[in-house]
């Protein structure tokens, strides 16, 4: 059975997953739009350093988060002088990694949406009098909705399968930065494989229902 | 002087977009009334002139609509799409797909403030669309769509209404279908339309003023009939260059089923037609349909003749023909002739002729 | 001409190289706090015999759990005896070949100068934000900071500021890079040619927590590599010590 502290991982997990997936919706929307919609030159460069975590060994990620995070780094300092003390090891630190590690998750299905909106829907918003922001919210958003289903549901998934950043920055505190897969590399190292095993069919069932969920409503629009 | 005249009612665009391969450069002066229709081959910018004066394109120059200035670049004045009071039409209905037909025409309406000038009830009565108001867009028909899109515009109340070829995306039963809805908007509408064509047979149908383009550039700009009786415009030069009549029903002949058409200077028949007497229809004559004679012909098959005073004659499409213009109490007319048939009838400017009418195209 | 010769043959050996290189390699895995020790080691092997090293950092006990599953390596450097005797009596390793390789020392470490006292005063005093270890349940050095806090009955007051690095090299980056003010890691992690090369450190006395006895054995794997043997030899040389002892060992 699952002991006490594996169901604070869990909590904390859920709680962690929960948090960043709206932060990210609200970070990565007007990301998403400025690149759905900009001819700047800087758009592949935005692009880009958006996409990173995708390839990036969360190592990197989390290394970098720990040294600019830290004490010394310019985000530390920030922190600091705002009385806010340091990122690393903390709830906050964990949010504001897994937001950047999950960012592309969430920005590439809304950007993809934002696109297949198209510029004529933008106008005919607009001769009817509706302004950009009126536009943005009662045609784009709702046009756009199975990405940002999409979005949220991968952003979640994501940061629930979070790992090298969380340990790399966590310092494995329970109930504030002891996440699921943390725990699980704990039991596996300290041979508790009973343990590990329970967690980890969790993560599998978890992970398979999500993707089945987004793989089955793929192309169903419930106004086509 | 008289151009300020018009822009104090009418409409001013003075527009130049310049992109690579083409150049819209226009100064032109629109009535604040009727359909003025900006007939041209694809890319002579209509659309992008029609575009410039929704806003949605962002040319350089200046547009005011009677009096107030929706662009004025010298001065860094623009006033965004979304707060000129216009319709819109596109070539595709452009509807949102996720709302049913009745939210659709609720969407701008409901973002207008003050009074409606047009009901919603009118403007889904005008259009026929009351049965589709619980159906979403995506199960309507080209035409269907078309026309939610065009009582969606309406449902603004717009002090301006410009459609963008709003047949094109049609076929020919499509187009039939809603052509009737856009001359019962012209009549029963106090609106001013700017309607974007490559169909003559359109303009002559809708249109009260021309606006002829090409490449990117106003060629003429004018009232229908006088336009299109124009020898000189690259209209004329068309296969199907012709006239247009405003007729009045005269009487119907019910012994031969036919419909007596008054107009100045001359009467004509036609098949008979539902109309009541007194009502008015636009007719087209073609060129090709008009023949010429010194005299008045006796024992001919013709019935339609009219006398007309020749007042020009240039060349056609082939070097085989040639138009002669003609001017019958008022009334223009082109006939596509022969230059042998020119040369043996020795025909010049001022001859008195008889224009035999062998067919009239009724417009509705 | 016979130089040419000599030279051709040795261009054929690079050529073999991947093909003997079963008997001129050794895999090993090195516990983490024993880093920096064995990479000179390694490198006076490898320049004293030709062979080549391969050397894995990590935790003792996911080392372990890669062994049992498998995992490549002849040579196991370990950072307790525990896990060494385990693999022993289920028959993993090379009769015979177990022997401790170093004594560690626990030091109490900061990045900064001045912040530890010599005292380890500052434990009592408090004032930090974090402490970090290394996991208690896998990592020896972790094991003894809990212990040594224990016994100075200091563990509930400083529990709480715990952050816990996977192993020991991990707890030492979060005190380097200064995101936990101080923390308890290897004396090998902080000191280099005898003393310790920056920050400031408490040296744990060794009666406040048990030995840290790190052993190395064979395994099974490398049985058959003489390499394997002779690297356990080097390790118990002379030179190999000196290098041990200047990190702060002892035997």
């Amino acid at each position: 059975m699952l002991t006490e502290v594996d169901l604070a991982a869990i909590r904390l997990t859920l709680k962690l997953a929960t948090v960043t997936t709206v932060i990210l919706l609200i970070v990565g929307t007007p990301i998403a739009w400025w690149l759905a919609r900009t001819r700047s030159k800087w758009k592949g460069v935005v692009g880009a350093v958006v996409a990173l975590p995708l390839v990036l060994p969360p190592t990197v990620l989390g290394f970098y988060l720990l040294v600019a995070m830290g004490p010394n780094g310019p985000v530390g300092r920030f922190t600091e002088s705002l009385g806010l003390g340091t990122l690393p090891f903390t709830f906050p630190g964990l949010v504001v990694a897994s937001v950047f590690y999950s960012l592309p998750f969430v920005v590439q299905p809304v950007q993809n949406a934002f696109e297949a909106v198209g510029e004529r829907m933008l106008e005919a918003a607009a001769t009817l009098r509706a302004g950009p922001l009126d536009t943005f919210f009662s045609v784009v958003v709702p046009l756009a909705r199975p990405g940002f289903v999409t979005a949220a549901v991968l952003g979640f998934a994501h940061t629930v399968g979070e790992f090298g950043v969380v340990l790399m920055i966590g310092g494995n505190i329970p109930e504030k930065t002891r996440v699921v897969s943390v725990q699980i590399y704990d039991h596996v190292e300290a041979l508790e494989y009973a343990e590990a095993h329970l967690l980890s069919a969790g993560m599998l069932a978890f992970s398979f229902v999500v993707l089945l969920f987004l793989y089955t409503r793929k192309g169903v629009r419930a106004w086509k | 002087m008289e151009m300020n005249a018009l822009s104090a009612d009418g409409i001013r665009a003075r527009c130049r977009v310049d992109w690579p391969g083409f150049t819209l450069d226009v100064d032109l002066d629109l009535p604040g009334r009727g359909v003025t229709a900006l007939f041209g081959h694809s890319g002579s910018g209509k659309t992008t002139l029609l575009r410039c004066i929704a806003g949605l394109e962002r040319g350089v120059g200046e547009v005011l609509f009677k009096g107030t200035v929706w662009q004025d670049s010298a001065h860094g004045a623009f006033l965004p799409t979304h707060k000129r009071p216009l319709g819109y039409v596109f070539q595709e209905a452009s509807l949102f797909p996720h709302l049913s037909v009745r939210r659709n025409l609720e969407f701008g309406r409901k973002r207008v403030g003050g009074q409606h000038r047009v009901s919603l009830d009118h403007a889904v009565e005008l259009l026929g669309i009351g049965h589709l108001l619980e159906r979403m867009p995506g199960g309507l028909s080209g035409g269907e769509r078309q026309r939610v899109g065009i009582a969606r515009a309406l449902a603004t109340s717009p002090e301006l209404l410009l459609m963008d070829e709003p047949l094109a995306a049609l076929d020919l039963k499509r187009k039939a279908e809603i052509l009737p809805y856009l001359e019962r908007l012209h009549d029963e509408l106090d609106i001013p339309v700017l309607y974007v064509s490559h169909s003559p047979d359109e303009v002559a149908r809708l249109a009260d003023h021309v606006v002829l383009m090409e490449e990117g550039r106003v060629v003429a700009s004018g009232g229908l009939g006088e336009t299109l009786a124009r020898l000189d415009l690259p209209l004329a030069f068309a296969e199907d260059a012709g006239v247009v009549i405003e007729a009045t029903v005269g009487e119907h002949d019910a012994r031969y089923h036919l419909t007596r058409l008054d107009f100045a200077g001359g009467s004509v028949f036609v098949a008979r037609r539902p109309e009541a007497p007194g009502s008015r229809l636009r007719c087209r004559v073609h060129a090709r349909d008009v023949s010429l004679a010194r005299e008045r012909v006796e024992g001919t098959s013709i019935t339609n003749l009219l006398p007309a005073t020749v007042t020009e004659i240039a060349d056609a499409d082939t070097p085989a023909h040639v138009l002669v213009r003609l001017e019958a109490e008022g009334t223009a007319l082109i006939a596509r002739i022969t230059r042998r048939s020119l040369d043996q009838l020795q025909i010049e400017t001022g001859l008195r002729m008889w224009a035999q009418i062998k067919a009239v195209a009724l417009l509705g | 001409m016979k130089r040419v010769f000599a030279k051709l043959l040795s261009g054929g050996a690079l050529v073999l190289a991947p093909v003997l290189a079963q008997a001129a390699e050794v895999q090993v895995a090195v516990a983490a706090n024993f880093t920096a020790p064995m990479q000179k080691i390694a490198a006076e092997f490898e320049k004293a015999s030709g062979h080549r090293v391969l050397l894995s950092y990590g935790a003792t006990g996911k080392f372990y759990a890669q062994i049992i599953n498998g995992a490549p390596f002849e040579v196991f450097l370990a950072a307790d005896d525990r896990t060494p005797a385990r693999l022993e009596s289920e028959g993993r390793i090379v009769p015979g070949s177990r022997f401790t390789y170093a004594i560690g020392k626990l030091v109490l470490w900061s990045a900064r100068e001045g912040y530890v006292d010599p005292q380890g005063e500052i434990l009592r005093r408090g004032g930090f934000r974090h402490v970090a270890i290394a996991s208690p349940k896998t990592a020896p050095y972790g094991a003894a900071a809990i212990e040594a806090l224990t016994r100075l009955g200091l563990l509930d007051a400083v529990q709480p500021k715990f952050v816990t690095g996977e192993n020991i090299s991990q707890t030492y980056q979060f005190i380097f890079t200064g995101n936990a003010e101080l923390g308890f890691v290897a004396l090998s992690q902080v000191m280099e040619e005898g003393r310790v090369t920056g920050g400031s450190a408490w040296l744990v006395p060794t009666d406040l927590y048990p030995e840290i006895r790190q052993d190395a054995v064979i395994l099974s794997r490398g049985a058959r590599n003489p390499v394997a043997v002779e690297l356990v030899e080097f390790l118990k040389g002379e030179k190999a010590r000196a290098i041990i002892r200047a990190y702060g060992y002892e035997f």
